[in-house]
């Protein structure tokens, strides 16, 4: 294309370093699963954690990944991202409980009864959302104080509003017969559910994935991550763009709420606040923004909490607060820092 | 003087408790390298960040083609065809050079959409851009970050390019290569408002020159004239050319 190309390839090419990826945490991961093999001793054992940390982490990733592009790309410290989870737990209530006929009358009924579920509670999730961040969010940007305190407090009024709609007691959410139970590889039960939980979470995540790096919204929500103010300047309104990603992001709450509220198999208004440490812990520990380090803190937080859970379920209560100390002692910024950050 | 493009008349700028710019004036000619020049803190990069409404001017007018852009959002300035180059040069280090091209490039939804031609005439000025097309802009030099943010300026056609001190920071042989590049968009007739502390580089490019002082504009007039009175340098800059060469 061009006749100075070749000369300049020569003299400047080794002065830059390959562009290489950095695999340290994945190798970290990969390792935390193979200590536990020693460490748990049955490998049918192993496998069941294994599998159920996944599942687990891959809830937590839909959940938290809309909440990591939210604080990323526009510095907002969102406290509030409860409540999307509780709305989708309790619109999966109402739209199981209609269907409940439906659902346990084989497995084809069933998907078709939770994809339904899942569909209407990320679009209540998302409309919530977008009301959200114009009555709450929209007047406090660049405070982060007033955002935690009017966030918290958005939350705890979504809360009461779902006592008076759905009443304040606990509701159960039961597995629909087609899920229960497991399968077998040799003696470790693998349930079905979590298998479940594990495809969706895939596809959510391959989505993200290949919105983020293969379409311009995707190249916009990660410059934008890196300097707004630079891809307002190039004529982009990251407000509109910051808008959509905050709707997403309250549907992927939603849907995550969907599925933690079957993982649970019961649901309060509360559930929400008690995901929410999870949630920040798992943002943290990927680095603020990044989606790859929040897939792979999600994980990594699924993991350890189902390894410890079983070999010392003392310390499975403050497990996932030592993980994201001893990570942030590696990694002051999180496991993948987005850069200008 | 060709009609001024761009015209600001008494322009304020507060930041917080501080208030910077302390009424400028400024007109940039189309079709002409502006320089802006003054010492550290004079106010140069406001009044570029208050043009694309990065800090928005609290009085005056800021008019393009007899527009008043004073008040408006960083996206409409942008849209009418202005380009910024920061100071930092805003280059998103984690997306390759040709991701930032195609961001730049509002047109592009992704690399097929590129004008090929204008490509090509980047790469010609550039070429260190095609050899690292691929890899992630973190990776270049700070020369060739400098490059990319000029080239995410040019890679479609823009009426006004405002560039803040770009050859800051650079090796003597980069300086060069940059300068070369702007000065065949120079000769395009491209109308930019080049803020540069490199009085060489300034005596150069430019076709007219602002001096700023303390939030003001204390000289205007061509650069040829500035360039030949060393005692107007010596009282402006506080510099000499001579000393220089």
């Amino acid at each position: 294309m061009n006749a100075n190309a070749g000369p300049a390839t020569a003299t400047t090419m080794a002065s830059i370093p390959r562009s290489s990826f950095d695999g340290k945490p994945l190798w970290l991961l990969l390792a935390v699963m193979a200590l536990a093999v020693p460490a748990i001793g049955n490998p049918s054992s192993w496998l069941t954690l294994t599998v159920a940390g996944i599942a687990m982490g891959f809830i937590i990733f839909i959940i938290a990944s809309g909440l990591t592009l939210v604080f990323g790309l526009m510095d907002v410290l969102n406290f509030g991202h409860g409540l999307f989870i509780a709305l989708g737990a309790f619109v999966a209530t109402s739209v199981m409980g209609g269907m409940a006929g439906l659902a346990d009358h084989g497995l084809l009924q069933t998907l078709m009864a939770i994809f339904t579920a899942m569909l209407v509670a990320m679009a209540v999730a998302g409309a919530i959302g977008w009301a959200f961040e114009r009555a709450i969010v929209r007047p406090v940007y660049g405070l982060h104080l007033k955002q935690i305190l009017i966030t918290m407090g958005g939350m705890i009024v979504g809360e009461e509003i779902i006592k008076v709609v759905w009443g304040p007691l606990q509701l159960a959410l039961p597995m629909p017969q087609p899920l229960r139970g497991a399968f077998y590889v040799g003696d470790a039960a693998i349930e079905k559910y979590r298998l479940l939980a594990t495809v969706i979470g895939l596809l959510v995540f391959a989505l993200l994935t290949w919105t983020l790096a293969r379409t311009k919204i995707g190249l916009l929500i990660r410059a934008g991550v890196q300097d707004r103010e630079m891809v307002e300047s190039l004529g982009y309104r990251i407000r509109r763009l910051f808008v959509g990603v905050f709707v997403a992001g309250s549907a992927l709450a939603g849907l995550g709420g969907v599925m933690w509220g079957l993982y649970q198999q019961a649901v309060s208004p509360q559930i929400g606040a008690q995901v929410n440490v999870l949630i920040f812990i798992v943002i943290i520990i990927g680095g603020l923004g990044s989606t790859l380090g929040c897939f792979i803190g999600a994980l990594l937080v699924g993991l350890i909490a189902n390894y410890t859970g079983f070999l010392a379920p003392k310390v499975a209560l403050f497990s996932n607060i030592a993980l994201m100390v001893a990570i942030l002692l590696w990694r002051p910024q999180g496991l993948y820092p987005v850069t200008n950050r | 003087m060709s009609a001024p493009l761009l015209e600001l008349k008494d322009v304020h700028t507060r930041i917080g408790a501080y208030h910077i710019l302390h009424g400028v004036d400024l007109v940039v000619p189309e079709g002409q390298v502006t320089m802006l020049l003054g010492r550290n803190g004079a106010g140069k990069s406001t009044t570029l960040r208050s043009i694309m409404g990065l800090w928005s001017a609290s009085q005056g007018t800021i008019r393009f083609r007899g527009q008043n852009l004073r008040g408006s959002a960083t996206p409409d300035i942008a849209e009418r065809g202005i380009a910024y180059v920061p100071e930092s040069m805003g280059i998103f280090s984690d997306l390759t050079v040709k991701e930032n091209i195609v961001l730049a490039a509002r047109g592009a939804r992704h690399e097929g959409d590129l004008d090929r031609s204008r490509l090509s005439w980047i790469f010609g000025l550039f070429p260190a851009l095609q050899t690292f097309w691929s890899y992630p802009a973190g990776k270049l030099s700070g020369g060739q970050k400098q490059m990319l943010a000029v080239a995410r300026a040019i890679c479609e056609p823009r009426t006004l390019i405002l560039i803040d001190e770009p050859s800051k920071g650079l090796a003597p042989s980069i300086i060069r290569n940059l300068m070369a590049a702007l000065g065949e968009l120079k000769q395009q007739r491209t109308t930019i408002l080049l803020v540069e502390q490199n009085f060489l580089v300034a005596r150069a490019l430019g076709d007219t020159v602002a001096v700023m002082d303390d939030g003001r504009v204390v000289h205007t007039g061509s650069m040829a004239d500035l360039a030949a009175d060393e005692g107007l340098q010596q009282r402006l800059l506080g510099l000499s050319l001579a000393a220089h060469q």
